[in-house]
């Protein structure tokens, strides 16, 4: 593995009851990497991200962020937890998640939403905060709506503000979850153009996504999961234009 | 009829006792609304846990509390007290041997008992992707629980709230049934001096209908400042 990754993943197993949601996926990422997961609705992919930062947790498998290996436990019902909530508090403040609900906090103006994590969970001064806050409303394009509240807005810039929100963070990796996909097809671009920008600027990102466009032009790592297991993965143009297996040819042709 | 009226509001007796029952029913709804509040916040934070020995004791007590009437609750706690052996002796005779006192804790487990009930729904339909959210962001449960959590279910309590104080103020006329004189209790005293039911009552009626008005318009204020994030644009 190497030297500078921000984060690797290996060997995620989940379970909801029987069910076998995912079945050994591993991932890296090193400084720098935008990586897509891509597949179809019950893949896995979403479920896959959501226990990287421990929203589920997963199975088995170990997450090790910036060297750090998360420790788990196993509770009273012989369920598998975190073993330090601390440590776990910890590592989400430098993971930063984009929810495809947006999910901000809906008495709190943008502004309010975007300092709210920076000063009570890392400590930032108030007046530092709003300064970067400022920086990072400006890089979404949204300074004039900071002091709006989410209901106020269109999902396009509630999403940009959750964008800012996890910006603020300064985060090592951020974790995006279908963020376009609750949006109207016209709010898409703006998002979208929003993540490029963070690409070229060599943000870490992991993006599950069901824009393939996204997936093919911006990103320098695709995944194709499909029923629990990654089929595919590599290079996005070797992957999009030269698919090995044959469920990621299926995934990639026109469906009508 | 009118001559009845005007003897009775010729006099200024009359004035100061009503005056005396005005201070002492706003007295008791605010200070009891004051403590059940304080109360219900922990109580609701505990109803709302998913462990029963946490959340089961508090369920008892707020339907207790909501199933039977508070005069019921008024009675047992001011003429139950004078029955526990050896307290008329003790330090604690001399706060509960004024009616005052069992009134105040009373009417505060009461409105405790309904607030807790207001808050815990308030809480429990707190949008789950913002909890998950603020999880995400590193918040531990204290935190989420004071940034979050609160902050969201207290505004969207208000309007249920607003309710359970006039209902709280209107429930303080019951005092007057044990020697407390509130509105009503000096309505009654009134009544009694002059033997004029239909004046005496009819104007502590009008008080309490514009001490209402008062409350909802303090209301009206607060949720047009803390429900912004709500209104339509």
């Amino acid at each position: 593995m190497s030297e500078n990754a921000a984060l690797v993943v290996s060997d995620i197993h989940k379970k909801f009851g029987d069910h076998e949601v995912l079945k050994g996926i591993s991932l890296t990422a090193s400084k720098g990497d935008v990586i897509s997961l891509i597949g179809s609705s019950g893949s896995g992919k979403s479920t896959f991200l959501r226990c990287i930062n421990l929203l589920e947790v997963p199975t088995s498998g170990e997450i090790q962020v910036h060297g750090e290996n998360i420790a788990f436990k196993t509770d009273k019902r012989g369920e598998r937890i975190p073993a330090n909530s601390r440590q776990v508090e910890q590592m989400r403040s430098r993971l930063s998640m984009v929810f495809q609900g947006f999910n901000l906090w809906s008495h709190m103006t943008v502004m309010e939403n975007i300092i709210e994590a920076p000063i009570h969970v890392l400590g930032v001064s108030k007046a530092e905060a709003i300064e970067r806050a400022e920086e990072h409303l400006n890089r979404v394009g949204l300074y004039e709506r900071k002091d709006y509240y989410p209901a106020h807005m269109s999902g396009g810039q509630q999403q940009r503000a959750a964008i800012a929100r996890a910006l603020a963070m300064n985060p090592d990796v951020m974790l995006f979850d279908e963020p376009t996909s609750a949006l109207d097809p016209e709010l898409v671009g703006e998002v979208l153009k929003v993540m490029r920008g963070l690409a070229e600027e060599g943000r870490t990102m992991i993006v599950v996504t069901h824009e393939m466009s996204f997936a093919r032009d911006v990103s320098n790592h695709v995944v194709y999961l499909h029923q629990g297991v990654i089929e595919e993965q590599g290079d996005p143009q070797e992957v999009f234009t030269n698919p090995k297996s044959e469920r990621m040819k299926q995934f990639l042709s026109p469906k009508y | 009829m009118f001559d009845a009226a005007i003897k009775i509001f010729s006099n200024s007796y009359t004035w100061a006792h009503y005056w005396e029952g005005l201070v002492t029913t706003v007295q008791l709804t605010l200070l009891s609304l004051l403590v059940g509040g304080l109360l219900a916040v922990p109580l609701a934070i505990m109803r709302t846990s998913k462990n029963k020995l946490i959340n089961w004791p508090v369920w008892v007590f707020t339907y207790v509390f909501r199933g039977t009437p508070l005069l019921i609750q008024l009675y047992m706690i001011y003429y139950g007290v004078t029955l526990i052996e050896g307290i008329q002796e003790s330090f604690w005779w001399e706060i509960f041997k004024h009616a005052l006192y069992p009134t105040l804790i009373a009417f505060s487990l009461n409105t405790a008992a309904y607030t807790t009930e207001i808050f815990r729904g308030a809480i429990e339909a707190t949008p789950r992707g913002e909890i998950e959210a603020a999880k995400a962001y590193g918040m531990g449960w204290g935190l989420r629980m004071r940034r979050i959590i609160l902050p969201s279910a207290f505004r969207r309590a208000i309007p249920a709230y607003s309710n359970e104080v006039i209902f709280m103020m209107h429930a303080t006329s019951i005092a007057s049934l044990v020697t407390i004189i509130d509105l009503l209790g000096a309505a009654r005293d009134i009544y009694a001096k002059y033997y004029a039911p239909f004046e005496a009552f009819i104007f502590v009626g009008l008080i309490y209908l514009c001490l209402t008005f008062g409350i909802l318009a303090i209301f009206k204020r607060i949720e047009k400042k803390m429900l912004a994030h709500l209104a339509p644009r």
